[in-house]
């Protein structure tokens, strides 16, 4: 077990490295550091001094993987690739183009996004397994036909749409919680209710059905036919054995999630004004601040690789099958 | 009426989409592997409904697929001079609802403009009120008859509806009417019949539109004036294309790939995996918006090298395609080197190699027909969720350019005036019914795509 | 107390769509008294299982019971509502099922699952099942039970799980313990073991068994009385010395004939030509007409009469005296060409390892030995069988020394070409001289082809055929020698019967000419009627045209049958080897011996004697030292554990690897 968490851990080492590549080739290969600056200053008639001035500022004079300059080590270590890039390893994830230190925004920014993103799964977990439950339970009848058909009709709206009509609905019309907003400390529930509750809605449809086949699978199984014939209850059957196998899949698929929460979710941050990573996302886009959409690449992959080891780990956990090699 | 023909990217994609559906269709004509499921698909109620609502969507979407440039008369030298617009056979049909333009909001069926103007009455005097709208209902003396002249169109473009489906059928039955009696009572037929039905409300919807749109905004105007309906229409294609070529363009990598990696194992296999799971590992979203961001600069950068907005709009739409397929390759290249696995170790593929048949005829042979539908369930099933993600991501603006037509663009365009009073809803809603009921048929025809061909994938997709 | 357990009466089970239903059970009257053993037999598909799933009202989902009566001990068990029927489930009425690896819950701990059955059906011991539990275990014969309980499926072997299912159904002390199948999925010597075990709870417990099966072996091994099922049907009824000494029926009459044995080498296997009527429609006339050899006038009527009593008789137009069944012609004279001078393919030392790799660099630690150096010599004209149990590497073998697998060392020379250097397009063009035939005829050809286009795709990579024309000319000569119509080329795979794409598959290997065929299991899949046909060919085949045949079996009959030489595979490696009557008739070692005495007999005179086999198979990642079978070897001795036997000669051929003989040399 120990050896195999050892090997995934140095396994994500190539992996960082390359998505470490990829965004650098995004974003310094394919457009040089020059249009980056002509784009920020406006595009007519920028003036080299003026960009050489934006790039001093930002550390992009430096030439991109090697400085001939330079001597010795620093040959390699006062380009941009180490700069920005290596960096990263370091979780140094440098300024932003505000002037501000990212890693200390990230830190700040993502007890918002967790205060939001953990109560939607949470409560996303609870309603989509009791509403799969009911269908698996009711299967074949008309309840089941048409929980399906209201779940695939569910699946079919936008979550734009779940937002703005949750807002308009359950905070403009009938004016029970605050449409946008966040405080910290514990004042912040009231801010965080409908978000959540809309979170947790706009899941409802892919989350019951999803679930739902997984039960049908097991249900079908040899062993639910031997449970049956010992003369346990449908109930019984449902509950202690069904369930039971059903809960694996469930699980490993939240685990694999869970670390990614931490990225906030970029909707629901942005129309309600919570200051979480999700809403920091948007507005680094939309003010083009790639520092920080670099910054959040690199720990958006981090955090998808300890997702897919946690998921790992905890099947060993529930599956008494699954031991790691 | 001179016209120059325009193919811009995306239509040139368009066609070859459309050539490889028919030849597929011939093909699975003659297989009857092929052939089994979709005539299970046929049989289904849900899925020939939802077949005749993607039918329309993907007619809008073809008429607003064929380009031109109108003629403008001639130059100096008496050689032809063509508009720099670039129409389209929908622009052309819908010419009307294209020209209508209002100064700017007006509500569905509205008279009068939304806002408050200074008007100058003919007796010089200036009064501030909602002015009459130039087009919307402007055929009305007294806007006062507008309930009585909406009535009576309905009235009329339901009458025409069903003429127009009356006709049709007639027409699919060739005249007959026996067919006709026997589709409406045979019960083997309910599938036709529930088409049939669909049918109905697609010409009732079209007879009222024939009636009601060249003299009323259906679904009020936007900021600048513009109609709402057309909008809508002219949405349908940018859903469509992201929908469809986005899976196009990634599919030849995510299948060879995944096949490969699936058949040949050992290096070749770390290689593939170690591809897709970097690429993967970066969240979709951001890759996209770095990508999109490096985009619009190098277009900021280049803008000499487009010949008109329309194609650099164009241009822009077939790379927000490419950059969804770069980060949705992934999952099925994951799925097709399992099922792959699974393959390789079957008999068949093993008696092939008894006989010394080429890796590579066995991946052509044996293994590519095995695990075709399974990407025809993925390219299904990928469709709504792209449709969607269209939206959202035009939302974040690093969607399809501002200029292109599309529901998310209108849906972002239109949030901001949610805080007006009295709200601008509709074009929220027609954004909203527009993507419902598209994405609500293609999800009802996936799920039974998907349990005609390979019901064992409702685990994993 | 009447003797009377249990009965059913005109019992009709449908499945499938209202419109066109499958009628899998059809009028089926049957009775079970007190302490015996009821036995059903019949091919797949003629709805044995279904009966069973009736009596628990198991029925799938689309099943419906749309006719008849079930009474145990008088009560109706139909008329019982859902809550009612739940106490006799489990409680009066047990059952275990084929698969015991999927029959278990995978997340469940086996002392859990079989206390569940305890809460419902014991109440005595509801409050604390655990004692109850481990008293289950002991009884159906799990060692160390204090310990068992505690584990979860995936760590028993087949056998242990099979036991688990059955203290599950012991758990509500039932009165009548159906079986369905209950040892088709494990290896001859754990059969062994769980049959005998149900014979011992049954005299213990005094329950009625049940038992369905198609293993006319295990019919003669358990049964009390016999009925036979035929599309839905129950076709002879008789007592199990009756039936053996007289079947009236002629499907009855034909499977014993169908079954191979050393008895049968020079007459050959009489088969069943046809297949299993289709079960979704009525039937006007006799079931077996069409597939009937001794069928008259009288047959193309009316649907046949039951004769004689309920529980003594057969449904047949015909009296006894006047079914006439041929007597098969002999084919040929049972004997074998004699060894070439060089053998066709000659194997020494042959080892197929797979590395077990561990820890952080994914070092290798061990191997898993799943071939350990073997020796064996293919000849021209002759066969020779390799058997064993699941997981000996006998399949592995089959693959490595036609080079699809790659062996990790040793030789394989084809008529003098050393195979195991060859690469790449060299290997390639040989390969038409050595073909393999699968077990499962379901995955052996790819669906999506045409029968054409798969006969021929040997041909194809070959070279083999100037054109697509000259192709499909050689493609239906070869459809022909495998019995089958030249409208086949038009068709897929899907469209043919189990027996049929066996054909197909001997068709395609033989499209390119081979000398050597290894036929992995081929018949294993097939019923007994259909296996004969099978068998019959491959045998003609290898007269015809001298072909060398290594046959990969665990079926000791079929060996009798056909082999001309046995080598018996136990962990890797061959520890006996010999002519086929030296082995079957004189086996030396103590594994042969126990895998021999096995068997279930079809002969209920001559029920034999089981040589009770400790455990499992040990795993081949790491055999026990010495020699690797002393751990279950009844006739163990010091030395046994300290170093592999040499192999050493008894007599003409017949080789031994054991410690027993080694002083006779």
């Amino acid at each position: 077990m120990m050896a195999y968490i050892v090997r995934r851990v140095l396994y994500a080492i190539p992996i960082l490295i390359g998505v470490n590549l990829l965004t650098f080739v995004l974003f310094f290969v394919v457009n040089s550091p020059d249009d980056m600056a002509r784009m920020h200053l406006g595009v007519k008639r920028v003036s080299d001094q003026a960009i050489a001035e934006w790039k001093a500022e930002r550390g992009y004079d430096k030439p991109l993987v090697w400085n001939a300059e330079a001597e010795g080590l620093a040959k390699l270590t006062d380009t941009i690739f180490f700069d920005k890039s290596v960096r990263l390893f370091a979780f140094d994830f440098g300024q932003s183009d505000s002037g501000r230190n990212i890693g200390h925004d990230i830190a700040q920014r993502m007890w918002p996004s967790l205060a939001i993103a953990v109560p939607i799964m949470l409560v996303g977990l609870a309603v989509n397994i009791s509403f799969s439950l009911l269908l698996a339970f009711f299967r074949g009848t008309y309840l089941d036909f048409w929980g399906v058909v209201l779940c695939v009709a569910m699946m079919s709206i936008s979550g734009l749409f779940y937002i703005i009509g949750g807002q308009v609905l359950l905070g403009k019309l009938l004016n029970l919680f605050p449409i946008s907003g966040y405080a910290p400390g514990p004042d912040a529930w009231r801010f965080l209710v409908l978000p959540v509750i809309i979170g947790a809605i706009s899941g409802i449809g892919s989350g019951t059905r999803w679930y739902r086949t997984l039960f049908l699978e097991e249900v079908g199984k040899d062993f639910v036919r031997t449970a049956r014939a010992k003369g346990l209850s449908e109930r019984a059957v449902l509950f202690g054995h069904v369930l039971r196998n059903a809960l694996i899949p469930i699980l490993t698929g939240v685990v694999v999630v869970i670390p990614t929460l931490f990225m906030g979710s970029l909707l629901l941050e942005s129309f309600f004004g919570i200051p979480g990573l999700g809403s920091y996302t948007i507005d680094a886009i939309s003010r083009q601040d790639f520092a920080i959409v670099r910054a959040m690449v690199f720990l958006g992959a981090v955090l998808y690789i300890l997702g897919l080891l946690l998921t790992d780990i905890s099947y060993t956990l529930v599956d008494p099958r699954v031991r790691l090699q | 009426m001179g016209f120059q023909p325009v193919v811009l990217a995306t239509d040139a994609l368009i066609y070859l989409l459309l050539a490889l559906a028919v030849g597929f269709a011939l093909y699975a004509r003659r297989h009857e592997h092929l052939r089994a499921p979709w005539r299970q698909v046929a049989g289904s109620r849900t899925a020939m409904g939802a077949l005749v609502v993607l039918g329309v969507y993907v007619l809008i979407g073809l008429l607003d697929t064929v380009h031109f440039r109108p003629l403008q008369g001639q130059d100096a030298q008496g050689r032809p001079r063509y508009a720099t617009e670039v129409l389209s056979l929908l622009d052309l049909i819908a010419a009307p609802l294209r020209e209508h333009r209002e100064k700017t909001y007006s509500a569905p069926f509205a008279t009068h403009l939304y806002m408050r103007e200074t008007i100058e009455l003919p007796d010089g005097r200036k009064v501030r009120d909602y002015p009459r709208l130039k087009w919307g209902g402007a055929h009305l003396a007294d806007p006062a008859d507008r309930a009585a002249d909406i009535t009576r169109r309905v009235a009329a473009g339901l009458m025409l509806g069903l003429v127009i489906w009356g006709g049709a059928l007639l027409l699919l039955a060739r005249g007959r009417l026996a067919r006709l009696r026997r589709l409406f009572r045979a019960p083997e037929l309910a599938a036709l019949r529930s088409a049939a039905w669909t049918g109905l409300v697609m010409a009732l919807l079209l007879g009222l539109v024939l009636n009601l749109a060249g003299v009323w905004h259906l679904l009020g105007t936007d900021k600048v004036g513009e109609d709402v309906f057309y909008q809508s229409l002219k949405s349908v294609r940018t859903g469509l294309v992201i929908g469809t070529l986005t899976t196009l363009v990634m599919l030849p990598a995510a299948v060879l790939l995944g096949i490969m990696a699936g058949y040949f194992r050992s290096w070749v296999d770390d290689v593939i995996q170690y591809l897709y799971t970097t690429l993967s590992s970066v969240p979709g979203v951001l890759l996209i918006a770095a990508a999109v961001l490096m985009m619009q600069i190098y277009m900021n950068n280049h803008q000499a090298e487009f010949n008109s907005l329309t194609e650099r709009a164009d241009l822009r739409l077939l790379f927000l395609c490419l950059i969804l397929g770069v980060t949705s390759w992934t999952s099925l290249c994951r799925l097709l080197r399992g099922e792959t696995l699974k393959l390789r170790q079957l008999e068949y593929v093993q008696a092939a190699q008894a006989f010394g048949v080429r890796h590579f005829t066995i991946l052509a042979r044996h293994v590519l027909p095995n695990v075709m539908h399974i990407v025809l369930i993925v390219v299904v099933l990928d469709f709504s969720g792209l449709v969607l993600a269209e939206a959202v991501l035009s939302y974040i603006n690093i969607g399809v350019d501002p200029n292109t037509n599309s529901w998310g663009n209108m849906i972002n365009s239109a949030r901001l005036e949610l805080a007006r009073e009295p709200v601008v809803w509709w074009s929220l809603a027609a954004a909203f019914v527009f993507m419902f009921v598209l994405v609500l048929a293609a999800n009802l025809f996936a799920d039974v795509v998907r349990d005609a061909f390979d019901p064992r994938l409702r685990e994993r997709t | 107390m009447s003797d009377l357990l249990l009965e059913v009466r005109g019992l009709r089970t449908w499945l499938g769509p209202e419109d066109q239903p499958v009628r899998a059970v059809d009028g089926v009257d049957l009775t079970l008294r007190r302490g015996e053993t009821y036995v059903l037999v019949g091919e797949s598909g003629c709805g044995k299982s279904m009966i069973a799933y009736s009596l628990m009202r198991l029925l799938p989902p689309s099943g419906r019971i749309v006719a008849g009566e079930v009474l145990l001990e008088g009560r109706a068990l139909l008329d019982l509502t859902e809550a009612e029927m739940r106490r006799e489930r489990g409680g009066s009425i047990g059952m275990i099922f084929q698969e015991p690896m999927t029959s278990l819950n995978p997340v469940m701990s086996v002392g859990r699952q079989v206390a569940e059955a305890v809460r419902l059906h014991d109440p005595e011991h509801a409050a604390n099942p655990r004692p109850r539990v481990i008293e289950l275990f002991r009884q159906v014969g799990i060692a160390d039970p204090e310990h068992r309980v505690d584990e979860y499926p995936h760590q028993l072997s087949g056998g242990m799980k099979q036991r688990v299912m059955i203290a599950i159904a012991l758990a509500g002390r039932p009165k009548v313990l159906i079986a369905d199948e209950p040892t088709t999925a494990l290896d001859v010597t754990i059969q062994a073991q769980v049959l005998e075990l149900l014979r011992d709870l049954q005299r213990e417990t005094g329950m009625a068994i049940l038992l369905i099966t198609h293993d006319l072996g295990v019919v003669a091994e358990m049964a009390d009385r016999v009925g036979v099922m035929y599309a839905g049907q129950l076709v002879e009824t008789a007592g199990v010395h009756e039936f053996f000494a007289h079947p009236r029926h002629p499907y009855s009459r034909k499977l014993f004939r169908a079954l191979p044995g050393a008895d049968k080498r020079v007459q050959g296997l009489d088969a069943i030509p046809g297949r299993v009527p289709p079960l979704d429609r009525a039937f006007t006339r006799c079931r077996f007409l069409d597939r009937c050899e001794a069928r008259q006038a009288v047959c193309e009527g009316a649907l046949p009469p039951w004769r004689g009593e309920a529980e003594d008789g057969y449904r047949c137009h015909l009296a006894v005296e006047q079914i006439a069944l041929g007597t098969p012609t002999a084919r040929d004279e049972g004997t074998a060409p004699p060894r070439a001078a060089e053998p066709l393919l000659r194997a020494r030392g042959l080892q197929v390892h797979f590395p077990i790799r561990e820890g952080v660099l994914r070092r290798v630690v061990g191997q898993v030995r799943a071939v350990d150096g073997l020796d064996i010599d293919l000849w021209p004209g002759r066969t020779l069988a390799l058997v064993g149990e699941s997981g000996c590497g006998k399949t592995t073998t089959g693959k490595a020394l036609l080079q699809l697998l790659r062996p990790t060392a040793g030789s394989v020379r084809f008529d003098g070409i050393e195979l195991t250097s060859l690469g790449g397009k060299a290997l390639r063009r040989l390969r038409h001289q050595f073909q393999i035939i699968f077990q499962d005829p379901a995955s052996s050809m790819n669906p999506r082809m045409l029968v054409e286009d798969i006969v021929a795709e040997g041909m194809v990579a070959q070279g083999i055929g100037a054109s697509r024309a000259e192709r499909r000319e050689r493609a239906i000569e070869l459809l022909d020698q495998v019995g089958l119509s030249a409208e086949a080329l038009r068709r897929y795979p899907h469209e043919f019967s189990g027996g049929q794409r066996q054909r197909i598959a001997i068709a395609r290997a033989l499209a390119v000419d081979p000398r050597l065929i290894v036929c992995d299991e081929p018949t294993s899949a097939l019923d007994v009627s259909v296996q004969a046909q099978v068998l019959n060919l491959l045998k003609e085949l290898q007269r015809e045209l001298g072909l060398a045949y290594l046959f990969i079996t665990h079926n000791i009959a079929v060996v009798a049958y056909l082999a001309d030489e046995v080598a018996v595979m136990y962990l890797g490696r061959i520890v006996e080897q010999g002519p086929v009557k030296a082995i079957l008739e004189n086996p030396a070692h103590p594994y042969t011996r126990a895998l021999l005495a096995a068997v279930p007999v079809p002969d209920p005179e001559h029920r034999r004697r089981v040589i009770r086999l400790e455990g499992d198979l040990p795993s081949p990642a790491a055999p026990p030292p010495g020699c690797h079978f002393h751990e279950r070897c009844p006739r163990v001795m010091p030395r046994c554990r300290e170093a592999y036997p040499p192999r050493c000669s008894l007599d003409a051929g017949h080789e031994v690897a054991c410690w027993l003989y080694e002083d006779e040399e």
